[in-house]
């Protein structure tokens, strides 16, 4: 008993983080994003 | 503390001024603590990797549209927004459940609760409502021979004989009866779907 009370419930080391390519992907999304401006109208444009 | 949530209204401020270092910074500033928020909740790293990304691109969109209210609350902001994700994306599934290829075979993926839950009965009583206030409009004898043959359950053969027209007419009633309910919905934008 004290052997399975004393195990983890759950794995600790999970390195919860996202991977490099969906950071990069919004910081490119970021970088190619404007908004523009046009009679209080906005439009989006991705630029690549 | 303080000092955190001062530095991301100042990061945020910088980026909508055009700053795009500053969103890499608070992206890695807070990524692990709204991954792990997302995680802890549909726990499979592929729709997490799918909703911290949806998560930034709305963030990305409302700073650039300049919506964003600064409010010192840069990060219980970004955790609506990730939360409310999460939500939808519980939502979608529901409506389109799929098996789970990554674990055991459960029963319960194919054994389903027929009965309807309270949203859905509600849904369903106005559909039957709306569906039976657009009979109504129906002219006397097409809504005559609809009723008979949907909700009586009667063959053309013996609504021809109650009404007294030949089963061609009862049919052509029928046809236009149709016609006409569908005419009603679309020009009503009736949406008559559970």
């Amino acid at each position: 008993m004290a052997k399975i009370y004393s195990n983890a419930s759950q794995k600790k080391n999970l390195n919860l983080m996202p991977k490099d390519e969906t950071i990069s992907f919004l910081l490119n999304y970021s970088k190619a994003l404007s908004v523009i401006d046009y009679n209080k109208l906005k439009f989006e444009a991705l630029l690549n | 503390m303080k000092k955190e949530l001062i530095q991301d209204a100042e990061l945020v401020s910088n980026y909508i001024k055009g700053d795009e270092n500053s969103l890499s910074i608070l992206i890695s500033r807070h990524k692990q603590r709204i991954y792990s928020f997302i995680y802890s909740k549909v726990y499979d790293r592929d729709i997490t990797e799918d909703v911290f990304q949806d998560t930034f691109i709305k963030v990305i969109r409302t700073l650039k549209r300049g919506k964003y209210n600064e409010e010192g609350k840069f990060l219980p902001w970004v955790m609506r927004i990730a939360h409310n994700l999460v939500i939808d994306h519980f939502r979608k599934n529901s409506r389109m459940p799929k098996f789970d290829n990554a674990g055991e075979f459960s029963i319960f993926s194919v054994l389903s609760d027929s009965s309807l839950n309270a949203e859905k009965s509600m849904i369903k009583d106005q559909v039957e409502s709306d569906v039976r206030r657009i009979i109504e409009e129906l002219p006397e004898d097409q809504k005559q021979v609809l009723m008979m043959r949907m909700y009586q359950d009667m063959s053309f053969k013996e609504i021809s004989e109650r009404t007294g027209v030949s089963i061609n007419t009862a049919l052509g009633r029928m046809r236009y009866a149709l016609i006409n309910m569908r005419k009603v919905i679309d020009q009503n934008n009736i949406v008559l779907t559970n």
